[in-house]
């Protein structure tokens, strides 16, 4: 993966500041974002999909790409957040922004609450520790169906307009531009923590989690805080899927969401900021085609798509879209977004 | 009779299955650290395997059990020298990402075959009914279950104890560059380990059917309850892996029978519990 780069020419200061820079490519993606409004303004329900997804895929780029903590049960935030904001929706209170940040702190909440046990374990102990607590989530949100609807899902989810403005309208135009909104704020906030001393920190845990303590880096500390950060963002992620679908069923929480959100992320590039994003639309697009084509047999498409990736790009889209670059870039470019 | 023996008696059939079905994840997972998640989908095409030789050549249920071993066996080392074998020394994400697309295209090709439905499973006579033995009222079936896994557990045991083959797997297990130093050809006993492992996977997925069922998405279903046994037991670890499945095949049917309303609930306790309290699993080293 990624290697830590050393002998920056000028110190560490000038490689932060050089690795925080916005390149050319960064800004014209953020401004390709923009282009469904006017391309394919009827897949602009689509595109919130894959826009709060990406937030989840980069939620979990967080912990799994830059510090190195594997999760198959990432979606137990998801779903955290998006039971808080369908319920809260559903008992009266639709506003969408204090919603989100009521789902995000719920999940923020339980997600430091298990940081403590995820900071405890490594390898195959805690990838089976997080596949617990989203499975015995799941359980305990199903024999609540009194209150979560179990099977059936959350009954009476109704959204009100963004500031009283902006109303949810069938085409998805406002559910775009607010998905959109919130991925690029929360982009900007990972952006920000990645590449802060703290990020390197997290790095460091990542290529070698017993050498770390050694030079004096508070490695469970370190972990808590970026679990709980990831924690914050996947809830967010899920309630956006709960205010622009006004739907939350089981599945928000299920296994099947956890193994689809690691695909897309390894399948776009992990520890690269931009490969959940770029997963997350690719994975997408992709079987919004393949079951328009096929709806039984999308499986198929999407297994096919996986293993060719993984076998003519080992580190991902991103990875083999920058392993194309590097003959014209600097020999930095690996480790850049 | 009281229920406890007749749940401890479903557990442990159950528990049976669920050994058949991860021993051999756990072998080769232990010596080449390989994340194989398509694992059960060999033990999915046990069961068409033998669906199919049933319900469309009218073979009798017993001569499809080998077929299914072989059946998996051969398709294992198929796709093993295909794909798994690039990606030994590729990091556990890109394996996880082979073989979750594996595990996407064998459902959707059985999908595609078979149709999304519940296979129809037809047992002899002489397999089905219960006996009463002890006041116990004994499912015939499962007796032949636990019998055959048992049979197979003790040729394990003894391959793995008693033969140079055994002592190679386990010296490759216990540390697989220093196997490699004394001469040990490791990438071959890895490609023989990895074709019976999943043949196993093979004949646990043909005995399953008719105690589990089988439709497409049994390859990802199972696969959890796989891991939860292979992480429970320790890695690499034959025993590991059959006192795992006995506990987690006994308190799933606990779990399911005493406190229905929390479904699989235990199982996932005991997993946790076991897991915080030994990370390496019962009988794991590492």
């Amino acid at each position: 993966m990624t290697s830590a780069t050393i002998g920056a020419p000028d110190g560490p200061q000038e490689f932060l500041r050089a690795q925080i820079r916005w390149r050319w490519s960064e800004i014209a993606f953020w401004l390709a974002t923009l282009l469904p409004f006017v391309l394919a303004p009827d897949y602009l329900v689509l595109a919130s999909q894959i826009a709060f997804t990406a937030l989840f895929a980069l939620s979990l780029d967080l912990i799994l790409g830059f510090s190195g903590i594997i999760s198959l049960g990432h979606a137990a935030y998801f779903g955290v957040g998006a039971y808080t904001a369908g319920l809260l929706s559903a008992w009266g209170w639709g506003e969408p922004l204090t919603g989100l940040a009521v789902a995000g702190l719920a999940a923020g909440l339980f997600g430091y609450l298990t940081s403590f046990i995820i900071a405890r374990f490594r390898h195959l102990a805690l990838i089976m520790i997080t596949l617990g607590i989203a499975l015995l989530l799941q359980e305990a949100a199903n024999s609540a169906s009194a209150i979560t609807g179990g099977f059936d899902g959350l009954q009476g989810i109704h959204t009100w307009p963004i500031f009283n403005r902006f109303d949810f309208d069938l085409y998805g135009r406002t559910a775009y531009g607010y998905t959109l909104a919130i991925l690029f704020l929360l982009f900007l906030v990972a952006r920000r923590i990645i590449h802060s001393p703290f990020g390197l920190a997290l790095r460091g845990i990542r290529e070698n989690g017993q050498r770390m303590p050694a030079i004096g880096a508070p490695t469970r500390a370190h972990i808590r805080t970026i679990y709980t950060i990831a924690a914050v963002m996947a809830g967010i992620a899920g309630a956006l899927l709960a205010q622009t679908t006004e739907t939350v069923s089981l599945e928000a929480l299920g296994f099947q969401r956890s193994a689809d959100v690691l695909v897309m992320l390894i399948l776009g590039g992990t520890g690269r900021l931009y490969g959940g994003i770029v997963g997350a639309m690719v994975y997408m697009v992709a079987r919004d085609q393949f079951s328009g084509l096929n709806p039984q047999f999308w499986y198929f498409w999407i297994g096919l798509l996986l293993i060719a990736v993984v076998m003519f790009m080992p580190d991902g889209i991103i990875g083999g879209l920058s392993l194309l670059r590097r003959g014209a870039t600097t020999p930095e470019a690996k480790d850049l977004p | 009779m009281p229920p406890v023996f007749g749940v401890l008696f479903d557990g442990i059939a159950y528990g049976m299955l669920l050994f058949l079905m991860s021993v051999g994840l756990s072998v080769t997972l232990g010596m080449m650290n390989f994340v194989n998640l398509a694992h059960c989908s060999f033990a999915m095409l046990g069961g068409y395997v033998a669906v199919t030789l049933m319900n469309a050549l009218g073979w009798p249920f017993l001569a499809t059990l080998p077929v299914a071993f072989v059946a998996a066996g051969a398709a294992s080392v198929v796709l093993e020298r295909l794909f798994f074998r690039r990606f030994y020394n590729a990091g556990e994400l890109n394996q996880c990402l082979l073989t979750i697309g594996i595990v996407f295209v064998s459902i959707a090709g059985a999908a595609y075959i078979y149709g999304t439905d519940q296979q129809p499973v037809h047992l002899p006579n002489y397999l089905q009914g219960s006996v009463v033995f002890a006041g116990l009222d004994l499912a015939v079936y499962r007796l032949f279950l636990i019998g055959t896994a048992l049979a197979i557990t003790v040729l394990l045991t003894i391959t793995v104890e008693a033969t140079r083959f055994g002592a190679q797997v386990r010296a490759a297990v216990n540390n697989q560059r220093m196997a490699r130093g004394l001469g040990i050809d490791v990438d071959r006993l890895f490609a023989i380990t990895f074709a019976l492992g999943s043949g196993l996977a093979g004949l646990g997925g043909a005995l399953a059917i008719a105690m589990l069922g089988l439709d497409p998405s049994f390859a990802l279903t199972y696969l959890i309850y796989v891991l939860i046994v292979v992480s429970v037991g320790g890695l690499g670890s034959i025993a590991g892996s059959f006192v795992a499945a006995m506990l987690l095949g006994v308190s799933d049917m606990a779990g399911k029978y005493y406190i229905p309303a929390f479904g699989s609930v235990l199982i996932y306790l005991v997993m946790m519990a076991v897991i915080m309290w030994r990370p390496a699993g019962l009988f794991g080293r590492r």
